[in-house]
């Protein structure tokens, strides 16, 4: 489905992607795993059309990707929940959902669109009209994951869903992100919670200092060494 | 201020300091029928015993609130009943008095510099001070009361409508007073007054009642602040100087809510919007009837607005096309810079330096009245046997096009494309993450407010008779500028209040112009560190001023939450 192809990117003359390749294959859930700064959030942001490559690739369902502008590639059907969540804080809870779906014009689906999100996110239903910068942490991420389930994204991105969550907030959000993958949404996940993305995925790749550096199914990675010395703070 | 004195001493002290506060407002009371000045020619003619000018009595409604704020509240709590909760007693008596104060130093300030120094002050003036200062000095003894919750009280339709037609009739007489002082100290302290009342009302909670009211009948407000607009001319009766301030207040609002959508909505900060309504008018100048025009085309005057709108969006789309890509501090800079050469241009468009076409810094004069809709706007009329001249027809037309940009502008705030706007200024890049086109957007919004200021400059052409370069100088830009964020970013009240006081206020105050600019610094400082939100707050944006607020309100509930069962039993004495 998706196909990242020797890809660099660049901000200014320092490469902080140096030539990756991988694939997410349709309905899978795949994990990039790495520490600060290794380049995870660069990745989606090339991806996502917001930074431009320096070389390399991006194909999606058969088509070239790279070098759209970013709101092309959300009517392609991908869609990004930036890291740190990025809500628009003055705008209501419905406001933020309205503007994930910006690349929309079917006013009946963005309506049932949203329904869904209430339903699958009560809390924002019941407080749809509340500024989202009032909202806690975890509140504020699942407006996140439904502001960029709004455009009905067939690969949906999330860079560190997790990122200063509780341990119960972040198995909720891990919960709903297995529930949208039976859905029929394709997942990439960026994840510095190892424990939690592996035990979902499909697929991971860990990534350091701008290069993968290894690969393989998600449960194998929960059993490699090297993974569970650098990331599962196993001895 | 509530700090200063501890409690204990504010209970101890709070029938004293309330009746040496009462006997300040009376004294202030009493001092209105005194006179205030040895000659006739300060403010509106102060001195003469038992007979108050027009702004003594201003003074007198000061000093009755202050009285009443003081002496009503000794009824005791039960008599007041849920009153005694739901308004601000003390806190408005303190508000009330410091303001009345202040505006009480603004007259005999002016009266000491209009006759020649302090001696001139009679004993009414130093009265009114004293009993201001008592005023004042007795009510930091009162503790606070908590924020009103009048907006909370359940009131019939019929008196929220009631409230909102007094309101816009009291601020049409407020207005044409306003306007019909001509003597700057007694403007100054007119306007102070107002500024009173406005405070005393919003401490005392009646504001967001009103705010409330004016939420639950929208149509009601808009409609009738239209009428008392409409009605303003009536008030003058054929006098063109207030009509002429008057027109250009609402070209100056026109232009302001143009650069509202850039500024307020977007958040693109550009400092040479003036250059917009100078393309809007020197393209009606040229194509006006002019003898100094050097074209011989001469639409009709809707086409000529619609040509003027479209050759400042030109205008406005070329200077964005290559800067609104990249980040905003270019923006900045680079709209400046056009700003400048946009002036430098039309100076050099002369036939020397370049084509002929504005005859450089002389510009085109002589441009005829507007004839349009079947109507010579340089004619006067009589209408119900008031005079309406020349400046009344333009600022009818003003009305009419400022009516047409609110319905306008409030269609796309809440439309897709506002909704794309404001993201953009919120956080430019996650919107671009949710799939807002932000460049086509932001361009957008860049060529629709230069429209706006195009239509506004062609109106200008015409009601100002003749267009120069010298007219778009940089600090026109500023001051819309500082009439958008004073006013309330965002907001179409806001900014129609903002560009009022910032053009009005100058007109008035040719006295001070030497010091004009300094006053604006000062103001625009003290708006910035007491109402950062202008002075219309735009809903959305409430949150971003006053977040630290929001926070500490969530501890004060979570501490409420913890300490409900040993609430303070002194409270009880303290709310009186
Ligand atoms: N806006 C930026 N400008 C310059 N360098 C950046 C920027 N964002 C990230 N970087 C650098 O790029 C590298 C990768 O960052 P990032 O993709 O954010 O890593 P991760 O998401 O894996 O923590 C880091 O070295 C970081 O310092
Ligand atoms: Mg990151």
């Amino acid at each position: 489905m998706l196909e990242i192809k020797d890809m660099v990117v660049a901000y200014g003359r320092v490469n902080a992607v140096k030539g990756i390749s991988f694939e997410v294959k349709q309905g899978q859930i795949v994990t990039l795993l790495g520490t600060n700064g290794a380049g995870k959030s660069t990745t989606l942001r090339a991806i996502s059309g917001l930074l431009k490559l320096a070389s390399g690739e991006i194909w999606f369902e058969g088509e070239r990707l790279d070098g759209l502008p970013a709101h092309k590639i959300v009517e392609r059907g991908i869609a990004q929940s930036p890291e740190g969540r990025r809500l628009f804080r003055q705008m209501s809870v419905e406001d933020n959902l309205k503007l994930g779906a910006f690349s929309r014009k079917d006013t009946s689906g963005i309506r049932a669109e949203m329904d869904r999100i209430y339903d699958l996110f009560p809390v924002l239903g019941e407080r749809r009209s509340e500024a989202a910068g009032l909202f806690s942490g975890g509140e504020q991420q699942m407006l996140a994951i439904g502001r960029a389930m709004m455009s009905r994204p067939k690969l949906l991105m999330l860079d560190e869903p997790s990122m200063g969550l509780s341990p119960i907030m972040t198995q909720t959000i891990m919960r709903t992100i297995s529930e949208l993958q039976a859905d029929g949404v394709t997942i990439l996940l960026v994840e510095q919670n190892a424990q939690a993305a592996l035990s979902l995925a499909d697929r991971g790749y860990v990534l350091e200092v701008g290069h993968i550096m290894f690969s393989d199914s998600g449960q194998a990675l929960l059993g490699d060494d090297r993974v569970r010395k650098a990331y599962l703070g196993a001895d | 201020m509530n700090t200063v004195i501890p409690d204990r001493i504010k209970i101890a002290y709070r029938y004293p300091a309330r009746a040496v506060g009462a006997a300040g407002a009376l004294l202030m009371l009493v001092s209105i029928f005194l006179p205030w000045a040895y000659g006739t020619a300060a403010l509106d003619d102060m001195s003469y015993y038992g007979a108050p000018s027009p702004l003594q009595l201003c003074f007198g409604v000061l000093a009755l609130t202050v009285l009443a704020l003081l002496t009503i509240p000794l009824v005791g709590k039960q008599r007041l009943g849920k009153w005694a909760k739901v308004l601000a007693w003390n806190t408005t008596a303190k508000t009330a008095s410091i303001t009345a104060l202040i505006t009480a130093a603004i007259a005999v300030t002016s009266v000491a510099v209009e006759l020649g120094g302090l001696l001139n002050v009679e004993i009414g003036g130093w009265l009114v001070i004293f009993g201001g200062v008592a005023a004042v000095a007795s009510t930091l003894f009162l503790p606070d009361s908590p924020e009103p919750s009048l907006d909370e009280v359940k009131s019939p339709k019929w008196l929220q409508i009631l409230a909102i037609v007094v309101l816009m009739a009291v601020a049409l007489f407020a207005a044409a007073f306003a306007l019909g002082q001509v003597d700057a100290g007694a403007f100054l302290t007119f306007g102070s007054f107002l500024v009173a009342v406005v405070m005393v009302l919003r401490q005392f909670g009646v504001f967001g009642w009103l705010g409330m009211a004016a939420a639950a009948n929208n149509r009601v407000l808009v409609i009738s602040a239209f009428v008392v607009a409409f009605l303003f001319p009536f008030t003058q009766n054929g006098s063109n100087a207030n009509m002429s301030i008057a027109a250009q207040v609402l070209i100056f609002a026109a232009t302001a809510l143009g650069l509202n959508i850039v500024v307020g909505l977007v958040g693109l900060l550009d400092l040479g919007y003036i250059a917009f309504l100078g393309a809007g008018a020197f393209t009606a100048a040229v194509l006006s009837e002019s003898a100094y025009s050097h074209f011989n085309f001469h639409p009709p005057f809707i086409v000529t607005v619609l040509i003027s709108g479209l050759v400042a969006s030109l205008l406005g789309l070329i200077i964005g096309a290559p800067t609104l890509r990249v980040s905003g501090d270019y923006l900045a800079i680079v709209t400046l810079a056009f700003g400048e050469i946009f002036r430098i241009t039309m100076n050099n468009l002369d036939g020397n330096d370049g084509p002929d076409i504005t005859n450089g810094s002389n510009g085109i004069p002589d441009i005829p009245d507007l004839n349009a809709f079947g109507f010579n706007f340089g004619q006067p009329h009589v209408i119900l046997g008031i005079d309406i001249g020349r400046f009344a027809n333009y600022y009818w037309l003003m009305l009419l096009v400022i009516a047409l940009i609110i319905v306008v502008f409030t269609n796309l705030n809440h439309s897709r494309i506002g909704r794309g706007w404001v993201a953009i200024r919120e956080d430019e890049l996650a919107a671009e993450a949710m799939g807002v086109n932000t460049f086509a957007l932001k361009l957008l919004a860049f060529a629709g407010g230069a429209f706006l200021a195009g239509v506004a400059g062609a109106v200008k052409a015409h009601h100002d008779v003749s267009v120069t370069p010298d007219q778009f100088i940089f600090l026109e830009s500023a001051f819309l500028l500082a009439a958008v964020v004073l006013g309330g970013m965002g907001t179409v009240m806001g900014v129609l209040i903002g560009a009022t006081i910032l053009k009005l206020l100058p007109e008035k105050l040719r006295f001070f112009s030497d010091y004009r600019l300094l006053l604006f610094g000062l103001l625009m400082v003290v708006m910035m560190r007491f109402r950062p939100e202008g002075i219309v707050a735009d809903e959305r944006r409430q949150l971003e001023f006053h977040a630290e607020d929001e926070e500490l309100a969530e501890e004060v509930e979570e501490e409420l939450i913890t300490h409900k069962a040993h609430l303070n039993p002194e409270r009880e004495v303290f709310e009186l």
